[in-house]
């Protein structure tokens, strides 16, 4: 059984254009056929993560893999790096600066809503490297 | 499957020039040109008629009933829409339309703007009592419930389960005429007048509840110039016939339904497009704590429906200057409420979009129209008679188009052949 792997690229800096990259994944999900719930875990992740990328990251890459049973999202920036994970987990907590958050950005729900609509989610960071985040929707 | 779907918005195939206008302009790309012919897929189809509005040539009808409808009946009551009375110049009092509506041959009115006030009342008492299941988005715009239904399947659960005003109005007109005349519910004729080919839609293939109340769907604006004649006797005359409020005429026009619900939070949104924005960015949560969501596929509102006659700001504007006088809202909920008031069925997902018929043929699809794209222009031209090369590409793994179709492929492929006889 193949598996299906679309690739983005994140502009940075540009939130008119944010979302594009999830909201094209979610429509070739519908028309795939995956169940709506998984659909909408998938595209409220991913949103938040692409979000994340051009808060924090300067954009970066995006890769989606559909396999049969999971979908799985790859996003890779070279940002600063995150220093304290699990401070960044917490909810409301957040590092976006003053004129993100006059944008109605940097609530500090990102990560943890990440968390909370993936199956599974792993994140590899570097401080002044960058990040990448896994995460897993199971179908 | 194809009988499932009655639509409303048709091709008249001898005035089609097989321009892509349409295919453009569709919003759930449900237009191909085939054989210099435009073709409506049916179950894409949303009756939004905005094709109707962008054709050139007028190929495109909305199919709604004669005005030789109202022959069929022993008795016959007008339900004319709250946007109808924006229709007329200089029009300060609603009385007149509806006496001209009776000067033109209706036994009776009843105005949809009366039972829109009930469907305020129901709606405001179910959001309180739901309040876990917020936000809400209004089930009164035909269009968006069906695209909803085809497209956004997590939204659903959403919908607001109170009948359109124009449902409630045809039940309560019909039991009113009963007990008026006496005669048997198929005798009398509950017409309603409308502005759009949604509404004729999901009159003959109801969605959330089995059959419509309505009987039949005449169009503004076949109606509009044999109501004219009858006005300048209507004036004249005195009876008072109007029984709605401000509430009532405000859902002519985007806005209104919402303002009647009295609520802290809500958002309006008209406009086809627009209103798939809103949908795609409530479906990714994009904004949170709203109680209520008004979407109208017509930009602003039903006043600007494919069947009305007057400009939809113009209107927009009469409505407004109209209703100024008038009593917050004529009608309350008694102790009986209409019987059809909420929406009984579930209104499930028909995921007529999907490219296979399960997932791994969905997936397998989908990777097949990634390797098509990559092989077509990416320009849209939509000379292949596809609104863009994706959907050009998902014809074609659907095998309903071939990689030829797109003019520069051809173009390509006979270079080689010419190439390769050069060869020989």
């Amino acid at each position: 059984m193949s598996n299906l792997v679309l690739k983005y690229t994140v502009d940075n800096e540009d939130f008119t254009r944010a979302g594009e990259a999830s909201s094209d994944v979610k429509k070739k999900l519908k028309m795939m056929g995956v169940p709506p719930e998984a659909v909408r875990k998938v595209a409220i992740a991913m949103y938040e993560g692409e979000i994340n990328m051009v808060i924090h990251a300067d954009g970066g890459e995006i890769t989606v893999e559909i396999t049969p049973t999971q979908i799985v999202m790859v996003l890779k920036d070279k940002g600063p790096g995150i220093t304290d994970i699990e401070k960044a987990m917490q909810a409301g907590y957040s590092t976006a600066s003053e004129n993100i958050r006059a944008l109605g950005f940097g609530a500090g729900m990102g990560l943890p809503n990440m968390k909370k609509y993936s199956d599974e989610m792993d994140i590899d960071t570097v401080i002044g490297v960058g990040t990448t985040v896994t995460m897993k929707v199971n179908i | 499957m194809e009988e499932k779907y009655t639509n409303s918005v048709r091709l008249k195939e001898d005035l089609c020039k097989g321009c892509i206008h349409c295919v453009k302009r569709c919003p759930t790309q449900a237009i191909r040109v085939r054989n210099g012919k435009a073709r409506i897929i049916k179950q894409f189809c949303i009756d939004c008629g905005e094709c109707i509005r962008v054709c050139p040539h007028h190929a495109k009808k909305a199919y709604y009933d004669p005005l030789s409808v109202m022959d069929n009946y022993k008795y016959t009551v007008a339900l004319p829409a709250p946007s109808f009375y924006a229709q007329f110049n200089n029009l300060d009092d609603t009385n007149i339309v509806l006496r001209a509506l009776k000067l033109m041959g209706f036994d009776d009115v009843y105005e949809v703007s009366a039972a829109a006030e009930l469907v305020s009342e129901l709606s405001r008492e179910y959001i309180s009592k739901h309040k876990e299941d917020a936000p809400f988005i209004s089930t009164a715009c035909p269009s968006v419930v069906r695209l909803i239904q085809v497209r956004f399947p997590n939204l659903l659960p959403h919908l607001l389960k109170v009948n359109s005003p124009v449902e409630i109005a045809a039940s309560e007109a019909k039991r009113i005429a009963m007990e008026k005349t006496g005669l048997a519910a198929e005798d009398i004729g509950v017409i309603f007048i409308s502005p759009c080919p949604a509404k004729v839609t999901s009159v003959k293939s109801p969605l959330g509840y089995e059959k419509s109340a309505i009987d039949a769907v005449i169009a503004i604006k076949k109606v509009y110039p044999k109501i004219l004649p009858y006005m300048l006797k209507a004036c004249d005359q005195t009876d008072e016939i109007s029984n709605s409020g401000i509430i009532g005429l405000s859902w002519g026009s985007s806005g209104g339904e919402a303002s009647g619900l009295l609520l802290d939070s809500y958002l309006a949104a008209d406009g086809i497009e627009n209103v798939i924005k809103v949908l795609e960015d409530l479906e990714d949560q994009k904004f949170t704590n709203l109680e209520f969501i008004e979407l109208n596929a017509c930009s602003g509102g039903c006043v600007g429906g494919v069947l009305q006659v007057e400009n939809p700001y113009v209107a927009k504007a009469k409505l407004k200057s109209m209703r100024k006088y008038m009593p917050v809202t004529k009608n309350r909920l008694s102790e009986n409420y209409p019987q059809n008031s909420y929406i009984e069925n579930e209104i499930e997902y028909t995921p007529v979009f999907n490219l296979g018929t399960n997932f791994a043929d969905g997936l397998k699809k989908m990777e097949q129209v990634e390797q098509i794209c990559q092989r077509l222009p990416g320009l849209d031209c939509g000379s292949c008679g596809a609104p863009t090369c994706k959907a050009l590409a998902e014809d074609i793994v659907r095998g309903l188009a071939k990689e030829q179709d797109c003019v520069y492929v051809l173009r390509d492929f006979i270079h080689n052949m010419a190439k390769n006889l050069g060869e020989l």
